[in-house]
């Protein structure tokens, strides 16, 4: 039987649970445990590690003598989303990799869970722990309104400036709101992290508004004293074959929108589930299409483990949810039944001598209910128009070590400018655009 | 298997572990349980003297916690028995006649006259207890009616009721000391001259351990307000350690028994005061924050190491490290050690180098290669010795002070030429 698709294959109860914090919050008493263990390095490799550059030690030595509002802010000055990265943060090759605990124990601080304990304290308070400077009458567009754009704009806000940010979706938030797997990023914790840095005041949000539809960037560039381009990715990578847009076969970065959004028990969940790509989004797909009841998932990466952009954690993630996970091979046929997805033919490969996946001429056949593309996202740059546009290399917005790009009032920064993909390097490309341009509207 | 037998001022007990006159001995359901367990001896919680008992207050004991670690030093503001004296007696004497190996002295702290502490030695030697302990220390409460270390801070009423006890009990007097007083060999030296077989010490500590900052009282908190009370625990045991080590080594007092107390948590801890020449030890807040059981890695502990060293009963070392304790002036100036980093145990905390760059002698360099590899080396030249890195260093064994020979004698202050008041 092909097309076995269907919805609610398990209990609200049963998905509810699947679905409840990858790990549940640390209470005080394991809080202040774990934090006994920091040893307060001096030059700490945490920090260094830390892409916004936060005063771990710090924050953690705050938790110690109970200061824990004071630990929120430590965090929130560097990163003014450090209860999301708390949450989603690949800690496990940034700061907790470089802990120095692993040396002689094996065992990192758990800095993430303790800067999410921290952060969660101070949101519960409902406490703003910043100030605005006095207005500096000069008005900046932030255009995107995920981590880049608005990290950007809180700082434009803080230094005193008017920002007005422009999201072409309904909500602000990016990709915390519409891109990141539910289990990490419970459901409302991205609306209220925003409402926590529109609360800095001087920051117009526009929704609905799309660059290149509603608006151009030389206009912005007229009304506003500088701009920030946040837009992040805009564009997924096919996979080049025929059926492709078949009935059963999805964009997964599309479909993890809809689980973020949408009554989990109402989403279609095939049987037997494959998932094409070896990075963190395929890892995101297949294991909550595994939470959602599909009874195989199975995850296809034409490289080897070592390859995989997904980290050692997030395949142990992905293993221990019951995903199998399967290298070397590529897809080589989408099979259809009566014009809806039944199997995927796949290549078995080799490395060849330049690191390339090679077919072998080997098949072999998964069948599918749903297949998942997630090879791969880029930046469409077309809503950037025709005339006087910033730079692009290797699909990327150019900029410098500033976020400045080719235009003098122009900058950008997140996924739409090169580097890892990371919400936590969006925050820091943000904030360090928002000095840039604070420093070129006050010095020029 | 070693004998860890004890007799200390011809009280005989299986081990030299007892407990402290303290809550944990005030009953004979605790005793018992602790005899059960393993215990060598109590000192059963003080009495007073005949009439309506002591009242005390609810919300007692207040601690200090550290880095997780609960009750690093505890302090409580405890009275002597709140329990009639009769019960007290009776309770003692039974379980001395069901525990006859076991050292049962009693805790003794009544008014300052010739007669009240006849009539409650006269009490207390009918129960068949192996001796008896005055209660010069108690800090709080007792002190602020003329008893406890009201006694215990002036050496000559020390020594009057010790020369009482002594005319009116054939049994062992012990007379357990304050440490709330400028030199504990004067109350020492006092109770020696009276006649005391032996010295228990130290008493607990005067202290406040905290101030809640919400209702801004001291804690424990009694009804809004707080008092000083007794600090004991593993924090006061460095002081206890040199309040024995001063006894030990005065001439007047060095043939004085010890019972020692202050801190002790484990067998290592009793090996450190007995080489101090303690002849038995005393303990209280690790069983109170733990319960009796400890008894078996004291016992246990101590046995093994003691094999290890080839000491075959307490006597084989006891008082072995006096002779070590000396004053500063007779240390060797000439000495020189360093510290030593092993690079391959080294985690890169950097510790050790922000500690002696901001609080020391800047004798320790942090380099990052071109990989940014961190790297913290000691600048031999600026080592002074003094331990600090050792100290913080998380890793055992990754620092070490390492003894430089540099070839020059044995020269102390006396005979230093800094030292304008030098020997010739």
């Amino acid at each position: 039987m092909t097309g076995d698709i269907n919805s609610g294959r398990l209990s609200p109860e049963q998905i509810r649970r699947n679905f409840s914090d990858l790990h549940p919050p640390l209470n005080e008493l394991q809080a202040q445990q774990e934090s006994a263990r920091c040893l307060f390095c001096h030059d700490a490799p945490c920090t260094e590690a830390c892409p916004t550059g936060i005063d771990i030690p710090g924050f953690i030595r705050k938790i110690t003598s109970g200061n824990y509002r004071g630990a929120a802010t430590t965090i929130l000055a560097e990163n003014i989303m450090g209860g999301t990265c708390a949450n989603v943060c690949p800690v496990e090759e940034l700061c907790e990799q470089v802990c120095v605990r692993n040396t002689a124990e094996d065992k990192p601080v758990i800095i993430g869970q303790l800067q999410r304990f921290a952060t969660d304290h101070l949101f519960e308070l409902g406490i703003q722990p910043f100030k605005r400077a006095k207005d500096s009458g000069k008005h900046i567009a932030v255009i995107g309104a995920g981590p880049a754009g608005l990290s950007c704009a809180h700082r434009l806000a803080v230094l005193g400036h008017q920002v007005t940010v422009y999201e072409s979706r309904d909500r602000p938030g990016g990709l915390n709101e519409y891109g990141l797997a539910a289990y990490k990023m419970l459901h409302r914790r991205a609306a209220s992290e925003v409402a926590f840095i529109l609360d800095i005041g001087g920051i117009n949000m526009e929704t609905g508004r799309s660059l290149g539809v509603d608006f151009d960037l030389a206009e912005l560039r007229r009304k506003y004293d500088a701009v920030f381009i946040g837009l992040g990715h805009n564009a997924v990578h096919a996979l080049g074959l025929e059926n492709e847009n078949a009935p059963g076969v999805y964009n997964a970065v599309e479909f993890i929108e809809r689980i973020r959004q949408q009554d989990l028990g109402s989403l279609p969940v095939g049987r037997n589930v494959v998932v094409i790509g070896g990075g963190n989004t395929a890892i995101d797909i297949a294991v909550q299409m595994k939470k959602l009841g599909a009874e195989t998932v199975t995850m296809v990466y034409r490289r080897g483990y070592p390859q995989m952009g997904a980290t050692g954690y997030e395949q142990h993630v992905a293993q221990t949810n019951g995903v199998l996970i399967r290298t070397q091979a590529q897809p080589v046929c989408i099979n259809t039944d009566a014009g809806q997805l039944a199997s995927i033919e796949f290549e078995y490969t080799v490395m060849d001598g330049a690191g390339r996946p090679a077919g072998t001429g080997e098949t072999f056949v998964l069948p599918a209910d749903q297949l998942f593309k997630a090879i791969g996202q880029s930046l469409d740059t077309t809503p950037l128009g025709n005339g006087d546009t910033p730079h692009v290399t290797a699909g990327r917005i150019a900029v410098n070590n500033e976020q400045r790009t080719s235009l003098p009032d122009v900058w950008a920064g997140g996924d739409c400018t090169p580097g890892d993909d990371l919400t936590v390097i969006a925050v820091q490309d943000g904030k360090l655009a928002a000095h840039s341009i604070d420093e070129y509207l006050n010095h020029g | 298997m070693a004998d860890l037998s004890c007799n200390i001022a011809g009280v005989s007990s299986p081990n030299p572990f007892w407990l402290a006159s303290a809550p944990p001995t005030d009953k004979r359901y605790n005793v018992e349980r602790a005899f059960e367990a393993g215990w060598g001896g109590v000192v059963w919680k003080t009495l007073g003297e005949e009439g309506p008992p002591v009242v005390n207050v609810s919300s007692r004991y207040g601690s200090i916690d550290y880095n997780g670690q609960r009750m690093i030093g505890l302090n409580n503001i405890e009275l002597i028995t709140d329990r009639p004296l009769q019960v007290n007696l009776d309770e003692i004497t039974a379980v001395k006649k069901a525990w006859p190996d076991r050292a049962v002295v009693v805790s003794l702290m009544v008014p300052c006259t010739e007669q009240a502490w006849r009539d409650i030695l006269k009490k207390v030697e009918q129960t068949g207890c192996d001796g008896v302990e005055l209660n010069f220390g108690c800090p709080h409460g007792m002190s602020e009616r003329g008893m406890g270390a009201a006694v215990g801070q002036v050496p000559e009423y020390i020594q009057e009721v010790t020369g009482w006890c002594k005319t009116h009990t054939e049994l062992p007097v012990f007379v357990k000391l304050t440490p709330n007083i400028s030199d504990i060999r004067r109350p020492a030296r006092a109770a020696h001259t009276g006649g005391a077989d032996a010295v228990s010490l130290i008493n607990t500590i005067n202290s406040i351990v905290s101030i809640d900052l919400d209702s801004m009282a001291p804690t424990p908190t009694v009804a809004g307000k707080g008092v000083h009370g007794g600090y004991c625990g593993p924090a006061v045991r460095p002081i206890a350690l040199s309040m024995v080590s001063e006894i030990a080594r005065d001439p007047q007092t060095a043939e004085l028994p010890i019972s020692g107390i202050g801190g002790i948590g484990n067998w290592r801890d009793a090996a450190e005061f007995i080489a101090l020449g303690c002849g038995s030890v005393q303990v209280c807040t690790a069983a109170m924050r733990y319960g009796f059981r400890i008894i078996d890695d004291m016992l246990d502990g101590l046995n093994n190491w003691m094999d290890d060293k080839g000491y075959h009963r307490l006597e084989d070392f006891r008082g072995a490290a006096v002779p070590n304790v000396t004053d500063w002036q007779y240390l060797d100036l000439n000495y020189k050690t360093i510290a030593a980093i092993d690079q391959d145990k080294c985690i890169d905390c950097g510790l050790c180098h922000i500690t002696c760059e901001d609080t020391s002698h800047q004798a320790i360099s942090a380099h990052r290669d071109e990989n940014g590899q961190r790297s913290y080396t000691v600048i031999d030249e600026e080592c002074v010795g003094c331990n600090l890195c050792y100290l913080v260093c998380p890793v055992p064994a990754c620092i070490t002070m390492v003894e430089v020979d540099n070839g020059k004698p044995y020269l102390n202050w006396g005979g230093h030429p800094n030292n304008p008041m030098r020997e010739a």
